[in-house]
């Protein structure tokens, strides 16, 4: 029995030819693609953290040289951006919470309102933990 | 069966986006605001060495950021991957793209594995 050939990719599919740009056309669209996009920010900064942490753990000459280091105008500009991207990825994560978690108390459908509230409540209160933790003397 | 294309890690995937969406949001707007802003821009006071190091080379702190890093990264690759398909529409270089995206998450794994462990 011989076994049929397929083309991975249809040669001649009718597909209606999309430009590149797409996303520029709508804010919808754009917002969406900058969602995206603000997760090169995360692993930006998981980079960064990472060269902090071992800053940190050579010695104290070479974590003042990194923060020092963090102020050149480049990688300023870099980080602001990336900051600002951060930021956006927070609130636009805890906006959608309330469509991807559908919590119950006993029967009652928790309102969406409360998911998404309580999201931001906690962003707030594990910033104000984290930044206590490292900045108490 | 060769002919169905099953992706039992799929949903494996969606759970380390999901979970990395969470972490990233919940820490990284405030550690990022205080180490690449604040401080160095000496809006506030740094914080003493002796104190950050202390902190920072806890077990549990340790810990936490490793999974922070983990989650962020896979987070990053599996959003990313969907930017290039959706955004630039190169669907048909999937096993390249997979393989920069996951591959790069599993090497910066690694590496924040291995920085967090000598610190």
């Amino acid at each position: 029995m011989t076994q049929p050939t397929y083309t991975e990719h249809h040669p001649r599919w009718l597909r209606q030819r999309i430009s590149t740009y797409w996303w520029l056309g709508k804010w919808a669209y754009t917002k969406f693609i900058l969602r995206e996009l603000s997760s090169l920010s995360v692993a930006w900064f998981v980079g960064y953290l990472l060269v902090m942490v071992r800053r940190i753990g050579e010695s104290e000459a070479s974590y003042r040289a990194f923060l020092e280091r963090a102020t050149h105008p480049v990688l300023l500009t870099l980080d602001v951006i990336a900051f600002l991207f951060i930021v956006f990825h927070a609130l636009t994560w805890f906006a959608v919470a309330p469509q991807a978690i559908v919590a119950h108390v006993g029967k009652k459908r928790v309102a969406p309102a409360v998911i998404a509230v309580s999201h931001y409540a906690a962003w707030i209160v594990v910033s104000a933990l984290v930044a206590w933790l490292l900045l108490r003397r | 069966m060769a002919t169905t294309r099953k992706r039992p890690i799929e949903p494996l995937l969606w759970m380390l986006f999901s979970a990395g969406g969470m972490a990233s949001a919940l820490l990284m707007p405030v550690l990022v605001y205080l180490f690449a802003l604040a401080v160095p821009l000496e809006w506030i006071p740094a914080p003493s060495y002796v104190h950050v190091r202390a902190v920072v080379v806890h077990p549990l702190t340790r810990l936490v950021f490793f999974g922070v890093c983990m989650l962020s990264l896979f987070h990053w690759a599996h959003r990313f991957k969907y930017t290039l398909y959706d955004g630039l529409q190169i669907k048909h270089l999937t096993e390249l793209i997979n393989t920069i995206c996951y591959g790069g998450a599993v090497v910066g794994t690694v590496i924040a594995a291995y920085v967090l462990w000598r610190v």
